[in-house]
């Protein structure tokens, strides 16, 4: 059967398939879109009718220095946490591609547990045990916290590269020459390159939203959504639409990239 | 001119207790030309690996110019593999696959760049430089593995099923390639098949291996001529095996009885044998003759023609002999023309006693 053919009632079907699938996407991001749509509405109310364009909301939220810290203080931790994690992941799996070793399934388990944590337990945890090493409260509490919850990931990410890279690969290398270290320089960072940019974007959005665990230990030093909520408790105010549209295009950015990257080293090869 | 490269003495491999290779000793001559050859699992592709350091001996010692390498990391050894999977880096392009040697070996970016170009140039590849692998063909993709491999000027080279992904035409003509590419380089191949007819038209000495030993070395004459032992015989799948029982033997020749009858051989056993022994008795089927009636000399069994197998140009008559058993006698083309013979024929097969031999059954 071609695509061409069909009764009415294949057309019929298909028309329904389409009809839910744009319902469900509707669903999702009606609030997103209706959220971007009144960050640019001139009335303080977010009701219809429109009132007009306006870019008040913004101005206002970047005129706001608690906002702007906010802002700087996650951008920080999320440039930070970004490097680290991602190199943690890449060891991670690494060890896991290169090496055989007894208790190797736990190793692997241990090593994705953190985002499989509650996160009020983890808050919790973090906040107590910082609080003891007197690291709480500052940006580095926070982001060590997020490079334990985000490396997981990122070495999911790695850990799929590099299980394409196929057995002989690195002998070739040690075969003409290349000892382990040049290997690694040389043959499996370059390989793994697209899931290292891609792991590098995912665990800078993980960061970049992370809300309960920044909650718990931010203290003086608030990340961006823990000052929503703060803002959100305070007084319903346009400008959260503003900061929401903003940190969702940011989020929804780096991973587009991250996906882009992942998908084209996938059509590349082979 | 026999100089020794190469000396694998007493090699032995186990894998979790699993023996894969027992007790291996081969002595490879510089400029030889050797094939490594059993079925699957026969221990051929371990043995090069540990000649390459990617697998560890768990007894007996590699030489290479008579210094033991067995306990040397691969990146220490002078010894390129050509993989069968090619196992080329996908992200770089040809020219610095070819050159990636060459940069473990500390050349500078220009002169390296220059010596994969020669390589490339010689493989005939030269205008897929810029390239990544996986825009090549198969072939050109075992010609890049070929440079990279030789780009660094080894003394020894290793492959492993070079021709086994490719497809059936490309194969013959990459066979002759290889044979030329050793006959001018003038340095020594090692390389491990599964097909014989890859191994006896390229290799000068070949190596049969079963279980993890090896079963015989020699050149591809001596081989086709005289198996060591039943296995190869049965393994080159080119001569009619045959249970028998010495009768008498003497420095003249073997004779035994068969179920077909009374056979005996001119060539002298190998080893001593006693009257009342089992052995199995090896004729080449391409030695086997058909004629119409009895003609009273030795090894001679009246039968049947069961069935003509046709293989390009040559036939092989299946004779099925009245004690049983069945014979096969490879003819050409041209012997049928001129003894033209047919399904259910009744014929004779015969054999000169000069040209059969035992082997321990």
């Amino acid at each position: 059967m071609t695509k061409r053919t069909g009764s009415i009632g294949d057309t019929l079907t298909l028309l329904s398939l389409r009809g839910w699938a744009f319902i469900v996407f509707a669903f999702i991001f009606a609030p997103i879109v209706s959220m971007a749509a009144f960050s640019f509405n001139a009335d303080r109310f977010p009701s219809l009718p429109w009132a007009g364009f306006s870019l008040t909301w913004y101005e206002q939220v970047f005129a706001d220095p608690m906002i702007r810290r906010g802002l700087v203080n996650s951008l920080l931790v999320a440039l930070a946490v970004a490097p680290l994690s991602t190199a943690i992941g890449f060891l991670a799996a690494y060890v896991d591609h290169r090496f055989q070793f007894v208790g190797k399934r736990l190793y692997m388990a241990l090593a994705s547990l953190p985002p499989t944590v509650p996160v009020v337990i983890m808050g919790v945890a973090m906040l107590t045990f910082q609080g003891r090493i007197g690291l709480s409260g500052t940006l580095f509490g926070i982001i060590a916290a997020h490079v334990v919850i985000s490396a997981p990931f990122a070495m999911v990410l790695i850990r799929m590269r590099l299980a394409e890279l196929g057995p002989d690969i690195e002998a070739a290398a040690w075969n003409l020459g290349a000892g382990p270290w040049a290997t690694l320089r040389e043959v499996v960072i370059p390989f793994c390159a697209p899931a290292i940019l891609a792991s590098i974007f995912i665990t800078a959005a993980v960061s970049f939203d992370e809300f309960m665990i920044a909650w718990f230990i931010s203290g003086q030093n608030e990340t961006l959504p823990v000052r929503v909520l703060a803002l959100l408790q305070g007084q319903v105010s346009p400008r959260i639409n503003a900061i929401g549209t903003l940190v969702f295009t940011t989020s929804m950015l780096l991973v587009i990239l991250a996906q882009a990257l992942a998908f084209r080293s996938k059509a590349g090869r082979r | 001119m026999s100089v020794t490269i190469l000396e694998l003495d007493g090699l032995s491999k186990s894998f979790d207790k699993q023996s894969a290779v027992s007790d291996v000793s081969i002595s490879v001559q510089k400029g030889e030309f050797i094939a490594l050859m059993g079925p699957s699992g026969c221990g051929k592709t371990t043995t090069l690996r540990m000649i390459a350091g990617l697998d560890a001996p768990t007894e007996g010692q590699i030489r290479i110019w008579g210094r033991d390498v067995s306990q040397d990391a691969p990146w220490r050894r002078d010894t390129p593999l050509v993989w069968q999977s090619y196992a080329l880096f996908p992200f770089m392009s040809v020219r610095r696959n070819v050159e990636f040697g060459l940069k473990q070996r500390g050349m500078i970016a220009k002169d390296r760049t220059v010596k994969a170009d020669e390589w490339l140039e010689r493989m005939g590849i030269a205008a897929f430089a810029e390239r990544m692998p996986h825009q090549l063909s198969g072939g050109q993709r075992q010609r890049v593995a070929l440079a990279r491999a030789l780009a660094t000027e080894p003394e020894l080279l290793l492959l492993d099923e070079p021709l086994s992904a490719l497809d059936p035409h490309l194969k013959v003509s990459m066979q002759t390639e290889l044979v030329r590419l050793h006959r001018e380089l003038g340095i020594t191949f090692v390389c491990v098949t599964h097909s014989h007819s890859e191994a006896f038209a390229m290799a000068d000495r070949v190596v049969i291996m079963d279980k993890g030993t090896v079963q015989q070395i020699g050149a591809p004459q001596q081989i086709h001529r005289r198996a060591d032992n039943r296995f190869v015989a049965e393994f080159l799948g080119a001569s009619n095996i045959l249970d028998v029982k010495v009768l008498y033997a003497d420095a003249s020749g073997v004779a035994a009885d068969s179920a077909i009858g009374r056979l005996s051989t001119q060539a002298p056993a190998l080893k001593p044998v006693q009257v009342g022994e089992a052995l199995s008795l090896v004729v080449a089927m391409d030695r086997v003759e058909i004629a119409r009636s009895l003609s009273g000399a030795v090894n001679q069994v009246p039968g049947r023609i069961a069935m003509m197998e046709v293989m390009g140009a040559s036939i092989t008559a299946i004779v099925e002999t009245e004690g049983g058993v069945t014979l096969r006698s490879q003819l050409s083309s041209r012997d049928i023309e001129s003894n033209p013979l047919a399904v259910g024929d009744t014929v004779v097969a015969s054999w000169d006693p000069a040209s059969a031999y035992f082997v321990a059954h």
